[in-house]
C-alpha cells in the first residue's frame, strides 16, 4: 500500500497496463512511453492547443465540401456519370438503406461532430479562460467517437475504387477528390498533435 | 518481463487508474475527479463482452461471404459476385495484384481479427503460451486495424454510385454489405470490450511489490 501523502494528480497510471510512475516533466516535442507496454503517455507540443484548432476548422470545412462536390466521375461509351458522397451513401436503398444511414454517420456526422467537441474544449484552454461548460463530457465524448470516425477511410475507398474502375471505363477525379487527399494528411498530422495527457490536466479546475 | 526498478501497478498500491485521463483514484472511488469516467481497476465482464460481440461479429462474417458483395448489370449479362469469387474472377483474368489485395483485406485480415481476439481472451483464462509483449502486440494491431476494413463498405458504395451508366452498366450493392458492415462493427466493439490489463496480469505476481518511484522509459 502507498502513503497517503503522495499526491494522486502527480502520479500517471499506464492505461493500457496499469504501471503506476511519478508523471516526469516532459518537454516539448519529447515523448514519455510506459517501460512495459510502450503506450505513449504524454507527448506535449508547443502551442498544439492553436494548431489543432485550426486543423480541426480546416477539416470541417474540408468535410463539408467534399460532401456536395462531385469526387470521381467516370465515362465509357459516350455516357458520363458522377459521384459525390451524398450520392454514395444514397446507392444503397430498399433493405440496405440502414446503411446509407450508417455511412453517412461514419464519413460526414461523426467526424465532424468530434471536430466541433474538440474545438468547442480546446478555444478556452488556448485563451487561457477557464474551461468550457460541461468540456470535461464533450471531451469524453469525443474521444469516445474516435474510431468511429471514418472519413480517412473512405478517402482511401476512393483510391481503391479508382484502381478497380480504371480498366473498365475512364475514371476523372472531381473537386472533392483532391479534398479527401488534403484530408488524410491532415488528420494524420493533427493525431499526432494530441496529447490527451495535456489536455486532461488542463481542463481540471 | 523485466520492470524498472520500483515500479508496479496500481492495483498493487490499491489504486485504480482512469484508463481515459490516466489519473489514479484509492480503489473504490467511482468516478474519476479528473475526467469523469467511470473507475474499474479490471473490468469483471470485459472478456464476456468480448466473446459476446465476438459471436455476434461471426455470426454476420457467414452471410457476408455467402451473398453477393456487387451487383453487375453489362448490356450482355448480368453478374453476381460474392467476395471471395469477385477476387477469384480478378485472378482469372489476369489481375493478380487487385486479387490478392482483395484476398487479404476481405478475408485474411478479418479471419485473423477473429483468430487473435479469440486467442487473446482464451490466454487470458488459460495461461498464454505467448509473452505478455506480443500478445500486447497483436492487440494494438487488431485495434488499430479493425475500422480499417469498413473500407469494403466503402468502395462497394462508391462503385454502386459511380457506375450508373444507364443501360452500358450498372452496379448495385448486394445484401453481403450490409452483413459485411455490422461484421466489422461488431468485431471492432469486441476488440474495445478487451480490457488489455488483462494480458499484463499474469506478468505479475512473481515481483514483490515496491514503491513507485519517478521512472519513465
Amino acid at each position: 500500500m502507498r502513503d497517503a501523502t503522495d499526491d494522486l494528480d502527480d502520479l500517471i497510471v499506464c492505461p493500457t497496463c496499469d504501471l503506476v510512475y511519478r508523471a516526469p516533466a516532459v518537454a516539448a516535442r519529447e515523448r514519455a512511453y510506459c517501460a512495459r507496454c510502450h503506450t505513449v503517455l504524454i507527448a506535449p507540443r508547443r502551442k498544439a492547443g492553436k494548431q489543432l484548432i485550426a486543423l480541426a476548422l480546416t477539416v470541417l470545412i474540408l468535410i463539408a465540401a467534399a460532401t456536395v462536390f462531385p469526387f470521381l466521375a467516370i465515362g465509357a461509351g459516350g455516357v458520363r456519370h458522377e459521384a459525390s458522397v451524398l450520392d454514395t451513401a444514397f446507392a444503397f436503398s430498399g433493405l440496405l438503406s440502414v446503411l446509407a444511414v450508417a455511412v453517412l454517420l461514419f464519413i460526414v456526422i461523426i467526424p465532424a461532430l468530434r471536430l466541433i467537441l474538440l474545438i468547442y474544449v480546446l478555444a478556452p484552454i488556448i485563451r487561457d479562460r477557464p474551461p468550457a461548460p460541461h468540456a470535461k463530457a464533450a471531451f469524453r465524448f469525443s474521444e469516445e467517437l474516435l474510431p468511429w470516425s471514418m472519413a480517412e477511410i473512405f478517402a482511401l475507398g476512393c483510391a481503391v475504387a479508382l484502381v478497380k474502375l480504371s480498366d473498365l471505363a475512364e475514371v476523372f477525379f472531381g473537386p472533392a477528390a483532391w479534398l479527401f487527399a488534403a484530408l488524410v494528411v491532415i488528420v494524420v498530422a493533427s493525431d499526432r498533435l494530441m496529447c490527451r495527457y495535456s489536455i486532461w490536466t488542463s481542463l481540471k479546475e | 518481463m523485466d520492470l524498472p526498478e520500483g515500479v508496479n501497478t496500481a492495483r498493487e498500491q490499491g489504486l485504480v487508474g482512469c484508463t481515459r485521463c490516466t489519473r489514479p483514484s484509492p480503489t473504490g472511488t467511482a468516478r474519476c475527479p479528473r475526467c469523469g469516467s467511470r473507475l474499474q481497476s479490471r473490468d469483471a465482464m470485459s472478456l464476456q463482452k468480448v466473446w459476446a460481440w465476438w459471436l455476434v461479429g461471426l455470426a454476420c462474417y457467414v452471410p457476408a461471404n455467402i451473398y453477393p458483395m456487387l451487383e453487375t448489370r453489362t448490356l450482355v449479362s448480368t453478374q453476381s459476385d460474392t467476395i471471395v469469387g469477385g477476387a477469384v474472377d480478378l485472378a482469372r483474368h489476369g489481375n493478380w495484384g487487385v486479387a490478392a489485395i482483395i484476398l487479404i483485406a476481405s478475408v485474411l485480415i478479418p479471419v485473423g481479427k477473429f483468430v487473435v481476439l479469440a486467442g487473446l481472451a482464451i490466454g487470458v483464462r488459460r495461461g498464454p503460451q505467448i509473452s505478455e509483449a506480443w500478445r500486447h502486440r497483436l492487440y494494438e494491431v487488431v485495434e488499430y486495424i479493425g475500422r480499417w476494413s469498413m473500407i469494403d463498405v466503402f468502395v462497394v458504395a462508391i462503385l454502386s454510385a459511380l457506375v450508373q451508366l444507364q443501360a452500358l452498366a450498372t452496379i448495385t450493392p448486394g445484401r453481403a454489405s450490409l452483413f459485411f458492415a455490422l461484421s466489422v462493427i461488431f468485431t471492432m466493439l469486441s476488440a474495445q470490450s478487451f480490457d488489455s490489463r488483462l494480458i499484463w496480469d499474469s506478468a505479475e505476481g512473481a515481483r514483490p511489490a515496491r514503491n513507485p518511484k519517478e521512472r519513465i522509459a
